[in-house]
This record gives structure tokens, sequence and C-alpha cells, in this order.
């Protein structure tokens, strides 16, 4: 560790890999950048900071050529470089994995890993070449998966572990990683960052962006903060507190934090009556073994499970998203086969699924019409909403939520990652269901609106809605449900009341059953 | 003894065993139904009506039919990257036009036909060019290069100009013999082209790029692949196909006319989406859009071996067809995502 930072020190006295200086970047009506500096040096991590709408990703993508900039000058390698388009700057050696997994879904693991740079021989592509290279960079990240499987069907943490492995097998001077933990468990994150770790040993130069504190706190050796489209300061990660840095991100005292820890509330035990939901022996042949299941009105159940443990795949089955094929699901005591989402939505279930780029976005639309989608669709759409109505309920869920910009007829697709995952959240609660199903309904939210959705989910489910929260931060998933389901290899493996139960005791119950298993 | 029995039961049963585990990629699936529809209507006919078991059938379906194979070649790339070209047809009536009107003018045969493969592969970059570069809807800019290579078929003449070249007229009569059976040149030809596409599909990068630009254009774009030329390029691809497909055509009706192969571009559509490929771009295999093609001949020669049925029964079957693969895709799509 110690030689670590001596090496970056080292580091530093060389010329930086990359300099940003005085860069702008401005969309019709918005200034995204005005006038940001950005210095990269070989062999370190180095963490770009800021809230939803900060200005991160489209600083990423002003370096490499996909948003060409108004003013400023970049300099790669010593010389003054403009980029006209992502493939320019990955032959300068800069690779990149932007915020949304953007990979092609249509082709294999392996051709989504290598595409553009495949092996070939003769001219032509050599298949089993790149079956093999795609495997062992797999392997070096840890990941057990079939590199001539369809990508498109592995979920959603798994694309962004695939896109990651197409970024770490360019060999590149410069990695730049925009959220790439978003969707992904501890242990991937630990894998991501024991690969990280060998990469900055190396002399490669890393960009990270992430809205958990705790990451980049382990993994940075410097850090740049934006607010608002500004450049706040540049600061090295040893010599700043989480404190600060939070000030630094939004401008303001504690007050985040504070609220952060309000979110924590005592959790009452509210399984008194009928339940509102009553699962038994619900399963799907390959997605998830028999689930048996209470939901009480008023109730936050927490469902806790690593990657694959089939935690989203049982959201979907309640929400009808996948047709169970055996088990029976009762609303309000009566059965209910729930077969597609429509009938779900009439029963009053709604679903934030995780997918939010395939299900969920309509980048065209504008905010207020993707707020609406789901209220109009229970309606039918020969009942129009009232425009009145319409704007009220949007303009409250704009401010509930701090979405920005705060234009109802701004387009979905300008909006930044954060702030299009809070209008998905947005058009679910609008139509005030009695079950909410959220599955990973923080993923990419800064912390400052995270405690704010948690503070909304805790106050609904005060009202009578009922909740199932579903997420890979198992600290979120603690703070905020009244009962804890525990899930792995696709089967329920634990139920508990959340009284005073800790992460470790949650990694201990997974952990548990593995060494029974044994 | 005990030891040795599962052995032989082994044996005994592994090959077959082998047949009944093998399952193919399931990108094979839409094509191996067209395959099964093929065979099936084949088995069918061949009860149906005396002669039709015959393997000329076949053959004299690919001999009819070689320069819509060459057309839907062209085509599926086009598709495969989520656009369309409705100009197809109209550059097929277009070189037919030139090539004949050059003939006539005693043009060589070689420089005729570089002139005509050149004409179609430039009409094509240029819409290519339009579609990328203006991001205007292919269906819009190929709707207009129709209009326009029909428009220019007239220009170069009123009437239909027959074709009298020896060289044109030699390809034409000649046939190859296989046993007893024959098939023509120009089915060699769009045997060919099927293979070079093939190849160029699945073993090059511009071919695994045409189907990561159908995938997602966007994540193509951020991978840094070349989607600018891809656009562009199958555009030229299917320019050049329709240009080959044209001279196939004079050779084939041995004229230049200025209102034939109207409408061919829907017999290509058709042939391509009853082949598999995804009208939505990313899933498909040439090979399937060739079979496409043996499928819509099929049909034909269903009727002309019937005699009673009326030719307006090509049109129906091809329409129940083509709803039924794509209501079958709507299946196989929606339990794959
Ligand atoms: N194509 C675009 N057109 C118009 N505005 C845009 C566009 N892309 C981004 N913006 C705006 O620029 C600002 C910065 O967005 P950016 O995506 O860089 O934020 P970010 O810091 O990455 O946030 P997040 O943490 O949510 O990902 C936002 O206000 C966003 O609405
Ligand atoms: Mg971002």
């Amino acid at each position: 560790m110690i030689q670590m930072t001596a090496e970056a020190a080292e580091a530093t006295r060389t010329e930086p890999v990359v300099q940003m200086s005085g860069v702008s970047v401005s969309f019709p009506g918005v200034k995204a950048l005005q006038s940001v500096g950005l210095t990269l040096r070989a062999g370190e991590v180095h963490a770009l900071m800021g809230e939803n709408g900060a200005g991160k990703s489209t600083l990423i993508k002003a370096l490499t050529g996909v948003y060409s900039i108004d003013e400023g000058t970049i300099i790669v390698g010593g010389e003054p470089r403009t980029f006209h388009s992502p493939a320019e700057s990955q032959a300068a050696g800069i690779s990149t994995v932007y915020q949304e997994v953007n990979l092609c879904t249509n082709l294999t693991v392996a051709e989504n890993m290598l595409l553009g740079r495949e092996p070939r021989s003769f001219g032509r592509i050599d298949t089993r070449a790149m079956n093999r290279r795609a495997g062992e960079t797999l392997t070096r990240l840890g990941l057990d998966i079939d590199p001539k499987s369809q990508l498109g069907t592995h979920p959603i943490a798994i694309q962004q572990l695939v896109a990651i492995a197409r970024a770490v097998d360019i060999d590149a001077e410069l990695l730049i990683l925009d959220e790439p933990t978003s969707s992904l468990d501890a242990d991937e994150v630990a894998k991501l960052f024991e690969v990280m770790r060998t990469l900055r040993a190396e002399g490669v130069a890393i960009v990270f962006v992430s809205h958990f504190l705790e990451q980049v706190f382990a993994i940075s050796d410097r850090m740049t903060v934006l607010r608002n489209g500004q450049f706040v300061g540049e600061y090295l990660t040893a010599e700043t507190t989480q404190l600060q840095l939070v000030q630094a991100m939004i401008g303001r005292e504690l007050e985040t934090l504070d609220k952060i820890e309000q979110a924590a509330e005592e959790h009452t035990v509210k399984t008194q009556g009928a339940p509102l939901l009553e699962v038994l022996d619900l399963g799907r042949k390959g997605s998830v073994e028999s689930v048996d299941l209470q939901v009480f009105e008023g109730e936050v159940i927490g469902i806790a499970g690593l990657l694959g443990s089939g935690r989203t795949e049982l959201a979907r089955l309640l929400f009808g998203a996948d047709t169970p094929d055996r088990g029976d699901m009762r609303m309000r005591s009566k059965g209910t086969k729930l077969r597609t989402p429509r009938q779900a939505i009439d029963h009053k279930i709604a679903f934030s699924s995780e997918n939010r780029r395939s299900e969920g976005v309509i980048a065209d639309l504008s905010i207020a019409d993707n707020m609406v989608l789901a209220m109009q669709a229970s309606r039918g759409w020969l009942r129009p909403i009232p425009a009145r109505t319409k704007d009220r309920l949007v303009k409250k869920y704009i401010e509930a939520l701090d979405i920005r910009p705060t234009d109802p007829n701004a387009l979905m697709r300008n909006l930044s990652g954060g702030n299009q995952q809070k209008v998905l959240l947005a058009r679910w609660l609008i139509t005030e269901p009695e079950l909410l199903i959220l599955d990973e309904p923080t993923r990419g939210i800064d912390i400052g609106a995270k405690a704010q959705i948690q503070q909304l989910v805790a106050d609904l489910a005060k009202d009578g809605m009922s909740v199932v929260f579903i997420s890979a931060e198992l600290e979120e998933v603690l703070r905020l449900s009244d009962r804890l389901v525990v899930m792995r290899d696709r089967r329920k493996i634990d139920e508990r009341a959340n009284e005073d139960v800790t992460v470790s005791d949650v990694l201990e119950i997974i952990a548990g059953e593995v060494r029974n298993d044994a | 003894m005990s030891a040795q029995a599962p052995t032989i039961k082994d044996l005994g049963s592994s090959l077959p065993d082998a047949i009944r585990r093998f399952t193919p990629p399931p990108r094979f699936y839409p094509v191996l139904a067209t395959i099964a529809l093929f065979i099936g209507m084949f088995g069918a006919g061949s009860i149906r009506y005396e002669g039709f078991s015959s393997p000329q059938t076949i053959l004299s379906v690919l001999v009819d039919n070689s320069f819509l194979i060459v057309l839907a070649v062209g085509m599926t790339f086009v598709i495969l990257t989520g656009g369309i070209d409705l100009s197809v047809g109209s550059v097929v009536a277009l070189s037919t036009m030139i090539a004949a009107s050059t003939l006539r003018s005693g043009w060589s045969a070689p420089l005729v036909i570089v002139t005509v493969l050149l004409t179609g592969s430039v009409l094509g970059l240029l819409m290519g060019l339009v579609i990328h570069y203006f991001e205007i809807q292919p269906f819009i800019v190929t709707l207009a290069g129709m209009f326009l290579a029909r428009g220019l078929c007239y220009v170069i003449s009123l009437e239909s100009i027959p074709i009298k070249n020896g060289t044109f007229t030699s390809f034409a009569s000649g046939t190859i013999e296989i046993g007893d059976y024959f098939i023509t040149p120009s089915v060699v030809v769009a045997l060919v082209v099927l293979v070079i596409a093939a190849v160029v599909l699945h073993m090059t990068r511009f071919g695994r790029t045409v189907y990561a630009v159908g995938g997602s254009e966007q994540s193509a774009l951020l991978m840094g692949l070349a989607v600018a030329g891809t656009k562009v390029g199958v555009y030229v691809i299917s320019g050049f196909c329709s240009a080959l497909a044209g001279l196939l055509f004079s050779i084939y009706t041995l004229s230049g006319y200025n209102l034939g192969a109207v409408g061919m571009e829907l017999d290509a559509i058709a042939a391509v989406v009853i082949g598999g490929t995804l009208l939505t771009g990313g899933s498909g295999l040439v090979l399937g859009s060739a079979v496409g093609v043996l499928v819509l001949g099929l049909i034909q020669s269903f009727i002309s071996f019937d005699g009673t049925l009326s030719s307006w029964w090509t049109k129906i079957t091809i329409g129940v067809l083509l709803l039924a693969f794509v209501l079958i895709q709507r299946l196989f799509t929606r339990r794959t995502t």
C-alpha cells in the first residue's frame, strides 16, 4: 500500500496523460460545462465526483469525442487533440465504459468484448481465438460467463461486467469507468477494484465515477469535484474526509447527511390482519423456486441477496412480467393469477424495473409524458388525464424528487442518468399503487437524492402503501425495510423482522447457507 | 461383465442421443423454420402433382429466381442494420435499360457490365450518404431513389429495347448440366454472391459491425466502431446487388423494359422476412433470405403445376406466409428477451 502511494507520487511528477482545461460544453438551452479542468496522471485512479446532472458524463464524453467542445483545450500525451468520434479517442489509447451499458444485446458476449478488434487470420475473423481470448479476460476478472452466450440473455449487472471486461481488454493508457459499479454487488466490486489496482500498478490512468462514497475512498488517489457544470476543486483522497467531499459536491452544509440518518427510522411490526398480498409456492422454472411470501399493508419488505440470487426474478413474477408456472397469488384474499403486467396494474401493483434503459425510458418523450405513462395506461387510453391534474402531479414529483432540469417539457434523452432514474420512479409513484415493487430504485442516484427517495418510500409506507424493496446495497435495504427476505440460489432462504439486523448478519445468512451446502 | 454392460449400451445409444441432444444456436431457429417450410411444401407438392417431386422442380425455381436471390442478399445487408431499401426494383429496371440501350449503341459487353454495376453502386452510395449524414429515414430516401431510378428509365427510352448482343444471348441460352438436370450460369452467379455475402457477414469486421449497428447504433458508435462507413456501405452493397440482379434479369428477359420489375423490391423484402431476418435489424442470415426466395418460387411452381389456380393465388399465399412468419418471429423474440 505504501509502495503504491509512493508510485502515485512518482507519477505526479511526470507529464499528465490527459489535461483538459477551460472546457465548456453547451446543449440548446443548457450550459452543461463551464470552463472545467481535469488532469489525469499515469498510475492514478482519479474519481470524478458531483451530484446528478453535475456534468460528469458530459465531461467524459467531451474528452472521448462524443460531444464537441465549445471552448477549452484537451492535451493528450503532451499534444493538443480534438477527437471527433469515440473511435478516434479509442485509437489514441482511451478506453471507455459509458454510464449506461452500451453494448449490443443481439451479439454474443465474446463479440461484444472484441467488436472492432477481433483476432483475424488471413483477413477472416477467427471465432475460436475470439472466444478463447474473451474467456481469458473474463477469467482474469473472475467471471464465470460463457463467452458464446448471447449478451441479451444476461441480467443487467452481467452486461455491465462485460462492458468493463471489454474496456479492460483494450490495452489503454487511460481507462474511463462512468458508474461501473451501479448494479454490482460487493463481490464484483471487489474483483473490479483488484483489476483496477493491477492496471494502476502497470501505469494506466483511470477515471472512476461513482455515487458510493466508500468505493471512491477505497480506490481513488485523487478527486475532481464538479457542481452545476462548474469546477469546484481537485483533492487528494488521502487528505480529504467524506464530509468535506460531500460539502464540495452539494455546496451546502451537512443537512443532507443528517437526512440520511433521519431516514433510518424505527421499524414497526405491521403483520396484523389479513395480508395485502399472499403468495404461496410461487415459482417459475429456471427463474425462482417455490417462494412463500406475505406482504401486509404499510409494510416495507426488503429483499436481500447477491447478484443472480433470484431477487429480480421474484419481483418480475410478482408483477406478472414473467408468467409463474406454479403457485398461487392472492391480492386482498382474492385468488389472482397475474399473467400480464396489465392485470397487475389493475390490482394496483406497480413495478419499477432495474433495466431502465430498455424497459423504462422513452427517450424522445418529455419528462411529463414519461411520468404519466403508467397512470395513463391504468386509466385506459380513452380517458385522458385532465391537463390540470397532470400538471399538478408532474410538478409535485419533480419537486419531491428534485429532478433537474425542472422543466416538465425537457426531453428525457437530455437528462443525466440519475435524473432519468428519478423520473421512472415518479412514473410509478404517480399511480398511487397499493403495492409498489422497486428493483434497484436508487441505482446511479447521488447521495442527497438517495436520502430523499428513501424518505419518500418511508413516508409512503406510513400512509399505508406496501413496498417490496430490492437493492444491491444492503445498507439501504436494512435502513428501509420492516421485514427482510434473504434470497440465494433462486430460493428464499430466510425471512425475519428487521430488528437490529446488520449487514454482516445478512452476509452471514447468505454465507451460512453456502457452508451448509458444502 | 457388469462393467462392460454400460459401454455396450452407450455405444448403442450414443449416436441417436447425440443427434437428439444437439441443439442449434437460437439464431438459426428462424432459418430452420423456413427450411422446414420449404421441405414441407415440396413434400406436399410431390404428393399432389405428378412430376413435382423431380429435383428439376427446385432447380427451375433457382433458374427463374436467380436475380431475386441476388436482390434479397443485398436487401438482407440493409435490413440487418435496421434500414430498408425500396429502390431496388427500380434500379433493376434501370439496369436493364442501361444495358439494353448501351448494347444497342454498340458498347462491348464487359464495358456495359462495368457501367451498370457502377451506376447501381453509386446510386446506393448517394442514398447511403443522405441517410447517414442528414439523418433522414431510409424509407423516405430510398422511396425517392425508387422514383428517381424509374424516371431515369423513361429518360433512356419510352419503349422496351431488345438485347441482341452475342455475349448476352449466349449467356442466356447457356445451361449447365448436372446429371439429368440443368441450371443456368445465372444460378451460379447467384450462389457465388450468396457465399461471398455469408463470408463477409460472418467473418469480417464489416459484417460484424452490420449486426452491431442493427442491434444498437448508439452502442456501436460508443464502442468506437465504424458506424458511418458501415451504414453507407450496406446501401452501396444493395445498389451493387440491384445492378447485378438487373443484369441477370436482362439476360433472363433479353430486353430492357422500363416497366419491368415493378414491385420487385417488395418480393425481395418478403423473401428476407420469410427467411427469418428481423425488420428491426440485428438478427438474420443471408442463407435464410435465399431460402425465402425459394419458398416464394415454389409457390409459383404450385400454381403452374396445378394449372387451374389463378396466379393471384401466389400473392395471397405470399401474404398469408408473410403474416405467419412475422407472427412466428414475434413469439420467438418475445421468448428470448
Ligand atoms: N444531449 C443533451 N442535451 C441537452 N442537455 C443535456 C444533454 N446531455 C446532458 N445534458 C444536461 O447536462 C447536464 C449534465 O449531465 P450529465 O449527464 O453530464 O450529468 P452527470 O454528472 O453524469 O449526472 P449523473 O450522476 O446523474 O449521471 C444535465 O443537466 C443534463 O440534463
Ligand atoms: Mg452521468
